[in-house]
């Protein structure tokens, strides 16, 4: 059995004994057979010593099980480790940043505790995953929608709490700003309630985030100030319907008034879903060779302007999302092409429509249509969760050979135009600097989760092979300091990563990341909550 | 009389015996049905958007079901070993998520 770093072997054992008077026997885990599956399933470091394991797993109930379990690796000085669903796949999954960490897993306390449908939102626990809440849904017959992330089997917690995001409206997309209050076990054991929570018989600590003084939630994103136990989330009630539709443009240049446009637009609030950038090679490099051809041949902008006129589609495209009455989505979409006609030569075509609630059959026809490429209208844009997004690296006919998981390279970058073509610009030559594939230079997109900022993300495979993967963080990291050259940063990393990113975010000698270190040194004093979470190390680990 | 009495009376409580352990495995195979539509059916269910179907489906190119509750060659062991070993994109699952005694039933569900 492995010991925490630091810790002997006889507080360990006696640690162990009180994490199972608190939780019970059956629910502290020590074998390797059990610790094992602590891993990072999609470790970037798979097989190698630097590998992050854990020495044991403990798996409370309650909150006050939590809170017991913290007040004994305070006393004992036991480095733990929350998780929710651990399923972060491709950020880290349920593995800690520092090996050795007793894991602390929350998958038990499942419990969806309100629901309040007159208001749109939710309490619920951190083992709650999004399937959890839509079966929930579902089964009661709540009019309310969710705004899932990739993975269905997510934690809306977890998920929230690493700034995850969805498909939605701009306002429940970003997860955790979507949350209203929280309870959190602090490193001493303390239970603390945020916003109108800490209000005695409050009945609006869903209702209303600040309270009164600092909002400190954003304390608990990222972090490893606390453990959250309870959070609240905002919901979409049932809208009546749902319409896309796509704007395409002829030139390359046109992109930068496209986006301004769709800025405009969802800042307005006329398009309430999320935008759906794309480009002529979008769909159509396997089936047009002659497409292929001209990537490859490193053709030029007028070239590339040519062949899309020829084939009858826009250089760039851009689907746009609306719900609600069907009324007015028609009108706002009309309104859109309004404004969008601004642009030389720009063209329309209406989507998919689509009025609520869905049925089975229609549900399994939008899962369908998307996988044959005649819509792009997807599951979770109606708050459906599944695991669709994980054909990523899957066995599939054009990816015979199946990777072992995947990493994500996400920065932010500014939301226009001239943002994007910079970026494919720097990463085109960035990629070709380190030997890594580009699928088709100068047309690489960002996601568009977040309705202030552009997003990319690069998937890297993760192999069963070390060398493979010591090359793919060789690449990964130095795409983190080129990305941070031209002030792009991740939005979130995994563990393996986390330092580098962190360290990134360095304005005026990294006066952040030594405020947090002061908020850990305060809040965590023994340092046993999450070390080294998003680069914030205990005293006695820094510069370790 | 008496004589059949008690022959009927053995094979009735032969019968009841015989029908508790029927009982018992439905109610296991049953339960693992609940683990395989909570935990896998999102992956390997029937229909679009399910890549360990999808997966499957190119791995064994009509030779085999793409669909594992198809499959008539399942073993008890080898589900055990790929809920906790993963494989290719599919993690391993944990014992909070899947306990020993669920992917029993699991593994008896989609037993041959």
């Amino acid at each position: 059995m492995a010991v925490p770093p630091g810790v002997s072997e006889s507080d360990f054992e006696r640690a162990l004994g009180e994490f199972e008077n608190a939780v019970g026997a059956q629910w502290v885990f020590t074998s390797d057979e059990d610790v094992d599956l602590y891993r990072d399933a999609y470790s970037i470091y798979k097989g190698e010593p630097e590998d992050r394991v854990v020495s044991a797993a403990v798996a409370p109930y309650t909150v006050e099980e939590v809170q017991a379990v913290v007040r004994t690796a305070n006393r004992y000085r036991i480095p733990i480790y929350p998780i929710s669903t651990g399923k972060n796949l491709g950020y880290g999954g349920s593995a800690p940043n520092l090996s050795g960490s007793v894991v602390l897993d929350l998958k038990r306390m499942n419990r969806i505790l309100e629901v309040n449908e007159r208001n749109a939102t939710v309490l619920v626990e951190p083992g709650v995953s999004y399937f959890d809440l839509y079966r929930h849904f579902q089964e009661q017959g709540h009019k309310l929608w969710i705004d899932v992330p990739d993975p269905g089997w997510g934690s809306l917690i977890g998920n929230a709490v690493d700034h995850g995001g969805g498909y939605t409206q701009p306002q429940f997309r970003n997860h955790f700003d979507a949350h209203c209050g929280m309870e959190v076990v602090l490193p001493d054991g303390e239970l603390l309630r945020t916003g109108m929570g800490a209000l005695p018989g409050s009945g609006s600590w869903q209702e209303y985030k600040f309270g009164i003084g600092p909002w400190i939630d954003g304390l608990f994103s990222q972090s490893n100030y606390g453990i959250v136990t309870k959070m609240g989330f905002w919901l979409m009630p049932e809208p009546d319907a749902y319409l896309s539709g796509t704007v395409s443009v002829p030139k390359n240049d046109d992109l930068i008034p496209l986006v301004d446009i769709l800025n405009f637009l969802e800042n307005s609030g006329v398009v309430n879903g999320m935008p759906q950038l794309g480009s002529m090679v979008s769909g159509f490099l396997g089936s047009e060779p002659a497409l292929r051809e001209l990537l490859d041949s490193g053709a030029s902008t007028a070239e590339f302007e040519e062949y899309a006129a020829q084939a009858g589609r826009g250089y760039w495209n851009c689907t746009l999302k609306f719900y609600g009455p069907e009324k007015a989505i028609a009108a706002n979409w009309e309104y859109a092409q309004e404004k969008f006609s601004a642009i030389p030569g720009a063209t329309f075509a209406a989507g998919d429509s689509y009025k609520f609630p869905l049925s089975a059959d229609q549900i399994e026809e939008i899962g369908r249509r998307l996988e044959d490429g005649s819509s792009n209208s997807a599951l979770p844009d109606f708050g459906v969760p599944n695991l669709a997004a994980f054909s990523t690296g899957a066995r599939t006919p054009a990816n015979p050979i199946p990777s072992a998981g995947h990493v994500w390279f996400s920065p932010i970058i500014p939301r226009s135009g001239e943002a994007i073509l910079e970026a494919n610009r720097v990463f085109a030559e960035a990629a070709g600097d380190l030997g890594l594939p580009v699928a088709a230079a100068g047309f690489s997109l960002p996601a568009t989760y977040w309705n202030r900022s552009f997003m990319y993300l690069f998937g890297f495979p993760v192999s069963e092979n070390a060398e493979d993967n010591r090359r793919t963080r060789t690449a990964f990291e130095r795409l983190v300091e080129v990305a941070a050259e031209h002030g792009w940063g991740e939005y979130r990393t995994a563990p393996a990563f986390q330092d580098a990113v962190a360290g990134t975010y360095s304005f005026n000698d990294h006066a952040l990341t030594r405020f947090h270190e002061r908020l850990k040194d305060a809040i965590d004093p023994n340092g046993i909550v999450a070390a080294g979470r998003y680069g914030i190390w205990p005293s006695h680990m820094r510069g370790v | 009389m008496s004589k059949a009495f008690f022959s009927s009376a053995a094979l009735a409580l032969v019968a009841a015996g015989w029908m508790s352990t029927a009982g018992a495995q439905d109610a296991v195979e049953q339960r693992g049905k609940e683990v395989f539509d909570y935990w896998c059916e999102a992956c390997h269910g029937d229909g679009p958007g399910r890549p360990g179907t999808a997966a499957l489906e190119v791995l064994y190119n009509g030779e085999k079901p793409a669909l594992i509750e198809e499959r008539d060659d399942l073993l008890p062991e080898l589900t055990r070993a790929f809920v906790r070993d993963g494989v290719s994109v599919m993690p391993f699952f944990r014992k909070t998520e899947i306990s020993d005694e669920d992917l029993d039933a699991l593994a008896a569900y989609l037993a041959p």
